[in-house]
């Protein structure tokens, strides 16, 4: 029974892996399509979206049929759960991506007669790099750097902040252009929504490799 | 939480071999704890130490302590017929005797008490009640216990157990000769047998052992490797050793 439980869990975390891989990918191009108001790549990350949900009900399924046929225990019940929330967690990158994606149709209509255009390069940069770090935490049960992810969560919710105050000021001063900045905020809010599945994930793998459950801890305890 | 039982340094020897070392245990109050572990780990011998069953045969003997309320039952002033009153014991496969279902109750009524026919009749049914076997042989108390089937005669048992007013219930393995529905039967009514007495009990399986005990012990070898809630047991235990057997990958 080991035998085809081991067997179980690797074919799950392949499955995983290229889930993640598809949303990964989905979240680079979608913020490229934003960067270049790219309205077919955008649509290809829509189209993209039902593969995602395929797969995520699939992993589920699976997850459900190991418990009830293994029952597992201990580390390997931690590696079922952990794969289990992991995959809601990556379908949700997967609706972030489609979000982004979906405003660029608004934002390509605007044109280039913006004004003051909002940089996200930063913020998509780090936001992208988080997940990615998330997911290599997973694949190489890496608990150092799933902790340093768990870290860089504030500066993404510094730099939502900013793009926050940025949007207010401009849609107060270019109120004509409200539309381009409400846009901005929600693809700025989208960025936040990724770093933090991704600091979910990192919060994860910790659990899955230690035990111990380090969400909600208050600054200053231990992680 | 008060302990009940607790094991000090308790050795145990077969003749010259020995199969328990150093153990030391505690065990709470009306709590289940679940002792797990490979075959000929010591699990069930660590048991037979706690009434002295062990006794009973030739050139077995413990060394060390072990406590109930804090008397060492293990000294030579302890009354054994007593203790074995006090800590009662069920076996892996049901052992009713040949005698009616009734006189199996009854049977420690006698041995211990000196009690009336009515308050003997009053506590078999009591203890056919706490075994959860009263509705299903109420009308047949002068059938053969042995007439019953599997799970109804391990519950016989634990009434014949429970009948004496032990404080302390002993189980090796109840449920390894019985059906699922049975197994689960016997279960409900060990959680619910644990509000009255403390129990211990060997199990192979780990299911059954996440399931219904409070604290679980694992042994290998002869030595406890790790104790502890249960709950961490199953999803966090410390020790490697303990992480390979629970999940099936020992050895």
């Amino acid at each position: 029974m080991t035998v085809h439980f081991i067997s179980e869990i690797e074919n799950l975390n392949m499955l995983l892996l290229e889930v993640t891989s598809k949303a990964e990918h989905a979240v680079y191009q979608a913020i490229q399509a934003t960067l270049s108001h790219d309205v077919p790549r955008a649509q290809k990350v829509i189209d993209s979206d039902d593969d995602i949900d395929a797969a995520e009900i699939r992993i589920e399924e699976e997850c459900l049929k190991i418990l009830a046929l293994y029952q597992p225990v201990a580390g390997d019940l931690r590696k079922v759960i952990t794969i289990l929330k992991v995959n809601n967690e990556i379908e949700r990158v997967g609706d972030l991506a489609v979000n982004i994606a979906e405003r660029v149709f608004d934002m390509a209509s605007y044109g280039e007669n913006t004004v003051e255009k909002i940089d996200f390069e930063e913020m998509m940069s780090k936001a992208c790099g988080m997940l990615k770090k998330s997911i290599d935490s997973l694949t190489y049960h890496d608990i150092e750097t799933a902790a340093e992810v768990i870290s860089l969560d504030d500066e993404v919710d510094k730099l939502h902040h900013d793009a926050y105050l940025f949007v207010r000021e401009k849609m107060l001063k270019y109120p004509v252009q409200a539309g381009y900045y409400l846009d901005c905020l929600t693809i700025s809010r989208c960025l936040e929504r990724i770093a933090d599945i991704a600091t979910n994930i990192s919060e994860d793998v910790i659990y899955m490799e230690q035990g111990k459950i380090v969400r909600h801890l208050h600054e200053g305890e231990q992680k | 939480m008060p302990l009940k039982l607790e094991a000090r340094n308790l050795n145990f020897f077969y003749g010259s071999q020995q199969v328990l070392f150093d153990n030391c245990l505690p065990v709470e109050e009306k709590k289940i704890t679940a002792v797990i572990g490979p075959s000929g780990c010591g699990k069930s011998t660590f048991l037979r130490v706690c009434n002295r069953i062990f006794e009973l045969y030739r050139d077995q003997r413990a060394e060390g302590e072990l406590l109930l309320d804090g008397v060492n039952v293990l000294s030579s002033e302890i009354d054994v017929l007593e203790l074995r009153r006090n800590i009662g014991m069920i076996f892996q496969k049901p052992t009713p005797f040949p005698m009616s279902v009734f006189d199996n109750v009854a049977y420690p009524l006698k041995l211990h008490f000196k009690l009336s026919r009515s308050e003997t009749h009053n506590r078999v049914e009591q203890a056919l009640r706490g075994a959860s076997l009263w509705e299903e042989v109420k009308d047949k108390l002068k059938a053969s216990g042995l007439a019953l089937s599997g799970g109804q005669q391990q519950r016989l048992c634990i009434a014949r157990a429970i009948a004496a007013e032990p404080e302390v219930l002993l189980m090796d393995e109840p449920t390894s000769a019985l059906d699922p529905l049975a197994t689960g039967k016997i279960e409900e009514l060990m959680v619910e047998l644990k509000k009255r007495f403390t129990i211990m009990v060997v199990t192979h399986n780990m299911q059954q052992a996440a399931r219904i005990s409070d604290a679980t012990a694992f042994f290998y070898k002869g030595i406890i490797i790790e104790y502890g809630a249960t709950t961490r047991i199953f999803t966090n235990p410390v020790n490697r050793k303990t992480e390979e057997y629970i999940t099936g990958r020992f050895g």
